[in-house]
């Protein structure tokens, strides 16, 4: 990295790859578990030596079946031990992990087996051998496939590529080791710090995705630096069930589990998250605003459910959390009455809250990637839960910026990382400097040199700006700010995160640039609102139903204006409020292509596919028919066709409330 | 299809019944019916409405005593026996209507299953401690085995009344499973299912067959899904046999086509 910031420190002197940590851990806390998983109703544990073992005899099993030092191995999986314990393997014999999402479908798969160029492939179970051999033909390179799930797996042959067993890949490293018992030390210590430890295929909000290319000193000393700021000790527990293949999983799970020593737990099943997180009270805990806010958002309901008694008592505690529960976090000062309020509300209503949400024990909570609504924010606060946003990004390692404890602000995401300089260019671009920047996009230089300078600024390509107190505040993805005919700018994501604020507004969407006026496509929260219509006898069949309700579109038309009212508030954004909306007839979904598999809005393959509907916005109709296609999880296509009805929304004029 | 050949070649007959009579009153049920089960195969029974399917299959499981006939499993003549022994020799079933106990949780649900294989007298399960604890261990971790492989571990402790239809199904199948029979009955294991939900169930009955070996006599209305994982279809109509063999010879017959058609009798 040509970078001016200054070096940062490793774990221990020549501990600058995971293997290496793994062994060191193996020797440090030998007995201490360093992974579980549920299987089978039950905890089952490894420890630091016991996972040591087991990566050796893998690593040296993929070296028996001639995997290199530079070689990509492309991994499919969820969040198993055995993932975790191949990204090591591989990083052992100096090749490059290509851990990829396990949900994608086998076009998108297709496009990362190509693109790594990847001949060796370690996936978890049949459906993602079968997804493999399915492209095999356009996909030459591969020659050998590894399956950890041996279930259904009997009979499987094909000419072309060779597939193997787990187990039967760790039996040959065993015997490898028996002749060669040396040969794993010898081969970890070719590492260097300033090696490639991995690729991570980023999810594209535009195009195919890129490859970033990462070193052991991008991953492991951000984490490890990261970890040391939040004070994080071999003690503590984090629960792994977001993508391998997404940065953050791969610093929180793995790269600041190797430096710090705790523990990773892996849940049963996608199903039981929750259950599972309940029963571990991870201590450490990432989760995105949505998951956040879908949670809130089922206390809400249960609460609206619940006996009167209950109800009234949940209302004024968590108001009184509302009022003292933030000011004792940041440990300011609280009045006696007020802290016997909250002893009592903390043994009636947050503690069984907190444990009822597997909350009980979180000391650290980050979330990230988009922004969250301040009540929200303030919800898990209030309740002596210390969540704080991050801003970062896969270039960057994770971290960019972080909220320090004690200055945490809903709206801006903190002050810059440990090892991070931070500067806004002219165009009001974030651009920063790291030892967690990247290398590069692999084989992609052009993408390289649009994205970082030759002496290391990197741009994120979000557009944001310092505060008066030193932290960052993120407006919106620089290239999708626009500006309407009048000149004025459009902040798209800004007014969608107003509108995605309401428990029943599930996704927004608004237009604007190049317009006069910003319009709006809604999803309702098919969990809230059904639950409303439940509770008032409203009948449906299906979200399309639901969504056409006219009950549900004049909630809808409520938040909406409730949205514009506020934007008067800012003075930059006033002119931004919405004139028109519609209820889409379906849900966005990756599956269709229209989110990432982060789920976030792919706007232009959105603004194409909807462009009647946008027209018919613009055009002043009040219906409109649709006709769209959509993927079902097995891959087949149907279509789902629908009238539409739009709206006008109540928009507020700014001079006659200032007046 | 040349692997269930090869399959029938190497394996010897684990059910046979030889000329079965059924009537009820004056109503014939079955008249004359004869074919054989090979071990490890997934044998089909189909026919229209009425054919004498469910019939069939309560005479293998033992509910009904037939008129006439002979029933050999597993090499011995079976002569009249409760159902319940018949579960004991190693037959389990699951029903067209779902049969589950619904105020029950999925895990007890599946534990049920496990009775041929638990010893212990009430006097041992009123003491608890000792062995009838380390037979319930033994047993839970077989159950576990199948929740696992049924992918129901997130339902594990719901009440199965409040379970959809499809996953109920899985549970019944699941209990059926938890007996580790020789042979498994299914009554219209798809019946009432959307497409996904049969193409999982399609797929967990070929992973019954492929894992444990389990031989495997359903009944079902869905011809695609017959054809496509079924090794030998025997085919039923007013209580006679038209038609037997693999799916391929049984779609291109002309009495079967006509029965299903519904050329007048």
């Amino acid at each position: 990295m040509a970078s001016s910031a200054q070096k940062q420190s490793y774990p221990a002197p020549g501990l600058d790859t995971f293997p290496k940590l793994l062994q060191h851990n193996a020797r440090m806390f030998t007995n201490k578990d360093a992974m579980r998983e549920k299987e089978f109703g039950i905890w089952q544990s490894w420890t630091w030596s016991q996972v040591a073992d087991e990566v050796e005899r893998f690593a040296l099993g993929l070296q028996a079946n001639g995997v290199k030092a530079g070689d990509s191995v492309l991994i499919v999986g969820g969040n198993r031990p055995r993932t975790y314990w191949t990204m090591c393997a591989v990083q052992s014999l100096g090749a490059v992990p290509v851990p990829t999402y396990h949900d994608s479908v086998a076009a998108e798969m297709q496009f990362v087996i190509e693109h790594s160029e990847a001949r060796v492939i370690i996936a978890e179970d049949q459906e993602q051998v079968d997804k493999i051999l399915d492209v095999k033909d356009r996909c030459p390179a591969v020659e050998l496939v590894i399956y950890d799930d041996p279930r259904g797996m009997k009979g499987y042959d094909s000419e072309v590529i060779e597939i193997r067993d787990f187990v039967t890949v760790q039996a040959q490293g065993e015997a490898l080791r028996a002749k060669q018992p040396n040969l794993y030390q010898e081969l970890i210590s070719q590492g260097k710090g300033d090696d490639i430890s991995i690729i991570l295929y980023t999810s594209g909000t535009t195009g195919k995705p890129k490859g970033v290319v990462l070193t052991y000193d991008n991953t492991l000393l951000t984490g490890y630096h990261g970890g040391l700021m939040e004070g994080l000790t071999e003690n503590d527990e984090i629960l792994a069930y977001l993508p391998v293949a997404w940065i953050g999983d791969h610093i929180f799970s793995y790269a600041q589990s190797y430096t710090i020593g705790f523990c990773v737990n892996c849940p049963e099943s996608t199903e039981t998250v929750a259950a599972d997180m309940r029963e571990i009270g991870p201590t450490y805990y990432f989760a995105p605003p949505r998951v956040f806010e879908s949670l809130l958002t089922s206390v809400q309901i249960r609460m609206e459910d619940a006996a009167p008694f209950k109800r009234k008592m949940f209302k004024y505690f968590m108001q009184v959390a509302k009022s003292t529960g933030i000011k004792l976090l940041e440990n300011k000062p609280v009045g006696i009455v007020d802290r016997i309020k909250y002893a009592l509300g903390n043994a009636l209503v947050y503690a069984p809250l907190k444990d009822a949400l597997g909350m009980g024990r979180v000391r650290l909570a980050y979330t990230a990637g988009e922004a969250i609504g301040g009540e929200i924010f303030d919800f898990y606060r209030s309740l002596g839960i210390n969540i704080k946003q991050l801003y970062g990004q896969t270039e960057s390692s994770v971290f960019i910026t972080v909220q320090p404890d004690g200055e945490v602000y809903p709206d801006t995401v903190g002050t810059p990382s440990p090892g991070v300089e931070l500067k806004i260019a002219d165009n009001g671009e974030v651009i920063y400097r790291s030892s967690g920047a990247f290398h590069s996009y692999f084989k992609n230089p052009e993408a390289t040199a649009d994205t970082k300078t030759a002496d290391g600024w990197v741009h994120t390509g979000d557009a944001g700006f310092m505060t008066s107190n030193g932290h960052l505040r993120i407006i919106d993805r620089a290239k999708d700010v626009g500006t309407f005919n009048s000149g004025k700018m459009f902040a798209p994501k800004y007014i969608e995160n107003k509108l995605k604020f309401f428990p029943h507004i599930q996704e927004a969407v608004t237009f604007g640039d190049g317009k006069d006026d910003c319009m709006a496509f809604i999803n309702i929260d098919l969990g809230a609102v059904g639950n409303w219509a439940e509770r008032n006898n409203i009948a449906y069949a299906s979200y399309q139903e639901l969504a056409s309700h006219p009950e549900v579109n004049k909630m809808v038309a409520q938040s909406v204006s409730e949205v514009n009212e506020s934007l008067l508030d800012d003075e930059m954004l006033a002119h931004s409020q919405i004139s028109r909306f519609l209820i889409l007839h379906k849900e966005l979904d990756a599956d269709d292509g229209e989110l990432t598999r982060t789920k976030k809005v792919k706007r232009k393959l959105i603004n194409e596919r909807y462009k009647i509907l946008i027209d018919a916005l613009y055009d002043g109709k009040t219906q409109c028919f649709i006709e769209t296609e959509v993927a079902f999880e097995d891959g087949r296509v149907g279509k789902i066709t629908g009238d539409i009805s739009i709206h006008d929304a109540k928009t507020f004029n700014p001079v006659a409330q200032a007046s | 299809m040349t692997e269930p050949l090869q399959k029938m070649e190497a394996a010897s007959k684990l059910l046979e019944l030889k000329n079965i009579d059924l009537s009820f009153g004056g109503v014939k049920a079955i008249s004359n019916i004869s074919f054989d089960v090979m071990e490890g195969e997934v044998r089909a029974i189909i026919g229209p409405n009425g054919a004498g399917k469910s019939s069939m299959l309560n005479v293998i499981n033992g509910f009904y005593h037939p008129q006439q006939g002979e029933i050999w499993f597993d090499g011995k003549q079976r002569h009249s026996m409760k159902p319940y022994q018949i579960a004991y020799q190693g037959i389990a079933r699951t029903f067209q209507n779902i049969a589950l106990f619904k105020g029950m949780s999925v895990l007890d649900n599946i534990m049920t299953g496990r009775f041929t294989h638990m010893h212990k007298n009430m006097l041992w399960q009123a003491l608890w401690k000792g062995p009838a604890e380390q037979e319930e261990i033994v047993n839970r971790e077989f159950v576990e085995g199948i929740i696992d492989f049924l992918e129901i571990q997130a339902i594990r402790k719901t009440p199965v009344g409040r379970l959809p239809y499809g996953l109920q199904k899985r549970v019944e199948l699941g209990r059926a499973l938890a007996a580790q029979p020789k042979m498994l009955l299914l009554d219209e294991p798809m019946a009432g299912m959307n497409v996904e939900e049969k193409e999982d169930m399609c797929r967990f009955i070929l992973d019954v067959n492929d894992t444990f070996g389990t031989t495997i006599v359903l009944i079902e209305h869905d011809m695609g899904v017959v054809m496509d994982i079924a090794d030998r279809v025997v085919v039923l109509d007013y209580g006679r046999k038209i038609g037997d063999g693999t799916p391929d010879v049984v779609r291109n017959d002309q009495t079967v086509i006509d029965a299903y058609l519904g050329v007048s009798h």
